[in-house]
């Protein structure tokens, strides 16, 4: 497990060093270019397009969350009882939707830019969350939700004392999902002018520079395993401390 | 008490999702354009609202969808919901054939004539009725494979009849069917052989990382890290991996190896694909239960008999829904083998971007959706039944 950590560490340091000082690391990157074409990216500095690609990435999954989980409270409720079945249906459908699908269709109604991209990884990054979120809410004990009945609380104080604490680990979970998955997604959004890692992927296929590619990838797939570990450490936190009020309900009412 | 009493059955007489749907449709019935018609491929599009469009059907059409939008609007039974959807859903679908081949001028062959965002919404909203009906009847899974094959016939009776040929995205079909199905079927082959391929390969170290559970944590962690490079990425650095092969080792570019082409595309999404069969074997051995392979054991079973007729028969709907989910993943993933020239529907969507032709990405997209579904209703299906099979 130490290993693992001082591993992660080590990502994370060169992940860094890469971002803010690329021009460093291009003795490492010159053997893979060709006719004396520039091992590192310098047209859009790295940082600025790390930034911007987490930024689109955190806006999309944000938006995504709120909304997904609004309207998974919203279907489990008696008020949305009749939108159940086709909401599990359409996330179910809606998964099997290629992403760059979602984004081609994108551009004809928002443009070129960053607009359609942050549509795209809005609209493929509610499905897990929804789906999550829903599975949590509907999956709770029967005996956890008759004990917060009986003990005299309203629909909105179970849902926020008793449902939404216990379904958090899930729907972290499916945040999680849709963060790593948004986070590759986004570097396809570089084919219709997002600004992104994937500008430096695509400059590289353009023009034959197996650097530009490799370099755009490291950094896009190193992000992504570093906030895939980061949130798995969260959801286990999350999981032992909603654990323990889960007993803690279960002593009080007994 | 007496309003809550008259307001009760009221709500009881409309369907929630009725209400959200009839609102949709009728604002895009009325409200929205039914065809956009441009003089040439890329300039931007007129709106024509359906009454301006004399094949649509006029008023009787209008009447027609109005009405269904009224029944969807109240609680009828999951079936009534279901063939009011798919009617006016195959109406729709008429309609606007028709109604583009009305406006064409005869012999123009450079004007275009796309769906509108009228025709989208009425299409979105009937579909979720559709699926609303679906949802609520339940079908088993043979049901819901014949539900399949009805659309699937037709749909493939309204394009052999031509109803749709005056359509933009049919007439980017027209100018280049050879290359379409060229395509398509190197799309089929890298989608459906990079599944293979992944099975040829993943079950067998699957069975390896479930018999030796030191393996296992390090190959998952690999495949797992190669999940995380985004595809552009692996595509593209497989470029040169495969160049040097196809060049230096004898017979590779006999097989098609090169650097440009299938071949990088193949093998990323081979790439991809392993995870999901790895892990979801894994799963399904561990989840055969212990009495079953004890009692094969006390049967005088040898470690490969009891692997091949009792724990891969058992664990086969959970490596099932792994080839599930790596064939939809691999369907849509390798539209991206467009953007490296690796052929596939991906060409379509990327000149299509290109060239801010949108008739052309639905001819691209359009079908490589269309794949997926079936593929993901048809695996559904399949493992449904094999888990009955077992049970």
């Amino acid at each position: 497990m130490r290993i693992v950590l001082v591993l992660r560490l080590i990502v994370l340091a060169l992940l860094v060093a890469f971002i803010i000082a690329p021009q460093g690391f291009a003795p490492l990157f010159a053997p893979l270019t060709r006719f004396d074409a520039p091992p590192i990216y310098t047209q859009t500095s790295i940082l600025s397009l790390t930034l911007s690609h987490l930024g689109i990435v955190a806006v999309a999954t944000l938006a995504a969350t709120v909304i997904a989980v609004g309207f998974a409270i919203l279907v489990t409720r008696p008020f949305g009882e009749e939108f159940l079945p086709l909401s599990r249906a359409v996330a179910n459908i809606g998964q099997t939707f290629p992403p760059v699908a979602v984004l081609a269709l994108a551009v004809p109604v928002l443009g070129f830019g960053t607009g359609p991209t942050l549509v795209a990884l809005f609209l493929y990054g509610l499905l897990p969350i929804f789906e999550n979120a829903l599975t949590a809410l509907t999956g709770l004990s029967p005996a956890v939700r008759e004990a917060a009945r009986g003990s005299g609380m309203t629909g909105w104080q179970r849902l926020v004392q008793v449902e939404l604490p216990l379904a958090f680990p899930v729907i972290l979970a499916g945040i999680r999902l849709s963060a790593v998955i948004s986070l590759s997604t986004a570097t396809i959004g570089s084919t219709v002018a997002a600004r992104t890692l994937g500008e430096v992927i695509i400059a590289g296929l353009l023009s034959g520079n197996t650097a530009f590619v490799l370099q755009g990838g490291l950094v896009v797939g190193a992000l992504a395993v570093l906030i895939h570990d980061g949130f798995v450490a969260f959801e286990s936190l999350v999981t032992r401390r909603t654990g323990g009020a889960a007993r803690d309900f279960e002593t009080s009412v007994s | 008490m007496i309003a809550i009493r008259f307001l009760s059955p009221v709500q009881q007489r409309f369907d929630k999702l009725g209400v959200v749907i009839a609102a949709l449709g009728l604002f895009a019935l009325y409200a929205q354009p039914f065809l956009a018609s441009r003089a040439n491929r890329i300039v931007p599009g007129e709106p024509l609202m359906i009454w301006q469009a004399p094949g649509a059907g006029g008023w009787p059409m209008m009447a027609a969808l109005t009405i269904a939008f009224g029944v969807l609007l109240f609680r009828t039974a999951p079936i009534v919901r279901l063939g009011t959807a798919s009617a006016a859903l195959l109406g729709l679908a008429i309609a606007v054939g028709l109604g583009a081949s009305s406006v064409l001028s005869p012999g123009d062959s450079f004007a275009r004539i796309s769906p509108g965002s009228g025709f989208w919404l009425m299409g979105f909203a009937l579909a979720l009725a559709a699926t609303d009906g679906l949802a609520r009847l339940r079908l088993g899974p043979v049901a819901r494979l014949g539900v399949l094959v009805a659309v699937i016939v037709a749909v493939v009776a309204i394009l052999a009849s031509g109803i749709w040929d005056d359509l933009a995205a049919m007439r980017e079909y027209q100018s280049r069917s050879a290359a379409f199905w060229r395509e398509l079927n190197t799309h089929l082959f890298l989608a459906f052989g990079a599944v293979g391929a992944a099975i040829v390969v993943g079950v067998p170290v699957g069975i390896v990382c479930y018999s030796l559970p030191k393996v296992r944590g390090a190959v998952l962690g690999v495949l797992n890290i190669v999940q995380t490079i985004p595809s552009i990425a692996l595509f593209g650095l497989l470029i040169a991996p495969m160049a040097w092969i196809g060049a230096n080792i004898p017979g590779a570019s006999a097989l098609g190896i090169a650097g440009i082409g299938v071949a990088p595309a193949f093998v990323a999404l081979f790439a991809y694909s392993l995870l999901p069969m790895v892990s979801n074997t894994v799963v399904g051995l561990e989840g055969v239960p212990r009495d079953a392979s004890e009692a094969a054991r006390g049967m005088g079973m040898t470690g490969a008999q009891r692997m091949a007729e009792i724990l891969l028969p058992l664990a086969f709907p959970v490596i099932l829904t792994g080839i599930r989910i790596v064939l939809v993943q691999n369907i849509g993933l390798a539209v991206i083998a467009g953007l490296i020239g690796g052929g596939g529907l991906g060409i379509f969507v990327f000149q299509g971007i290109a060239q801010t032709a949108m008739p052309l990405v639905l001819l691209g997209a359009i079908p490589a959706v269309a794949m997926a579904f079936t593929a993901a209703i048809i695996l559904d299906a399949g493992v449904e039944l094999s888990r009955k099979g077992i049970a």
